[in-house]
């Protein structure tokens, strides 16, 4: 009657306490942080069955990190698996903003908290390009890698041609240069 | 009035969020675009002053389009848009997961990623270009950003370190008169 199984099944409460730690702890975008609490604390994926959602996540829109919640949820507990911990992931950073705004809009009258905001914009620019050439980094970009990095930069950021056009003139091209780069 | 402004917040993030390939970082050129260049908004300057703040709280940068919704409509504008953000990506996540099982690694997938990859990294790009335009043109904020830049490349520092520096940077300089 009954059953071994190698481990017990994760339940929604510790799908929502999981999600929930990753979402309060991870700062600057939930990267590093998501890795380990999905593999090394919560053991929910093996290496490779994490790098291959992951991969998924980000050939598919969307937050990488919600679009992981989304499929451990459902793989877990089904749809209403996937709300919990797509809702553990979000309730504490939704209720950080709401009170680091609230304090801001209050303190925005002084002169100092001015200037602080302003030197934090500076920061944030340099957080979102490090990130990027980070990631150029660690991915060795190549030839055509790299051609199609100045064109999406070229076309967003200084010609400012909307996304959808964007994508639809460079993803199909993007994904024959891929195709051509393996029949080499 | 502001039942017309939710809508329109839902639609715009929603459609946002079926193209958001990369993540939220990827496509801040293309909701720039929309709230301060085609609908005015927001100015360049609150855009950037909210997305640094939103780096402050911590979980997935998404949730600076949720911060926008706050600044434009209160409560149920971030309401709006967090559900507008999430839920259609979201959706598509659940189907494809479902349908694919547990065979999530095709050759196909691979070369989405491939072909996806570098174009995130180019809008990721043009993010930073942007938020730099607006942090303003001056020695101060250049130096901050290339700062936190460098820290981000050469360290596994907590990011929250360089807000927080270039805060405290900006306040003292500020203080001594050179800003």
């Amino acid at each position: 009657m009954t059953e071994r199984q190698p481990a017990p099944a994760p339940t929604k409460r510790e799908l929502f306490l999981g999600f929930l730690k990753l979402g309060a702890m991870s700062f600057g975008g939930t990267g590093p942080m998501t890795r380990h609490v999905v593999v090394e604390d919560r053991k929910w994926l093996d290496d490779a069955e994490f790098a291959a959602l992951i991969g998924l996540c980000q050939a598919l829109p969307g937050a990488n990190t919600c679009n992981l919640a989304v499929m451990i949820g459902d793989r877990i507990g089904g749809w209403s698996g996937a709300l919990v911990a797509l809702g553990g992931l979000l309730i504490v950073p939704l209720a950080a903003l709401v009170a680091i705004a609230s304090a801001f809009a209050e303190l925005s009258r002084l002169p100092d908290i001015r200037f602080a905001i302003a030197g934090a914009a500076a920061a944030a620019a340099g957080l979102v390009i490090g990130t990027a050439l980070k990631m150029a980094r660690t991915l060795k970009i190549g030839w055509r890698a790299g051609a199609f990095v100045a064109l999406a930069f070229v076309a967003a950021g200084v010609l400012r041609v909307s996304l959808p056009l964007t994508l639809a003139l460079l993803l199909p091209l993007g994904l024959a240069a891929v195709i051509w780069e393996e029949r080499r | 009035m502001k039942d017309d402004l939710l809508a329109s917040l839902f639609w715009r993030f929603a459609a946002i969020s079926l193209v958001s390939v990369g993540g939220a970082t990827a496509v801040l050129p293309e909701v720039h675009r929309q709230l301060v260049e085609e609908t005015g908004w927001l100015s360049a300057r609150r855009f950037a002053d909210l997305f640094a703040l939103a780096q402050t709280a911590p979980g997935p940068n998404v949730i600076a389009f949720s911060l926008f919704g706050w600044e434009l409509a209160g409560l149920a504008g971030l309401a709006v848009v967090t559900v507008a953000a999430l839920a259609p990506a979201g959706l598509l996540a659940f189907a494809v997961s479902r349908a694919l099982g547990r065979a999530a690694q095709s050759v196909w997938i691979a070369r989405l990623k491939a072909a996806l990859t570098p174009l995130a990294i180019g809008l990721m790009l043009a993010s930073g270009f942007l938020l730099t335009q607006a942090a303003g043109r001056n020695l101060p904020a250049l130096i901050v950003t290339v700062a936190a830049a460098a820290l981000v490349i050469f360290t596994r520092a907590n990011p929250l370190i360089a807000i927080a520096g270039g805060a405290g940077a900006f306040v003292a300089a500020a203080r001594l008169g050179l800003a």
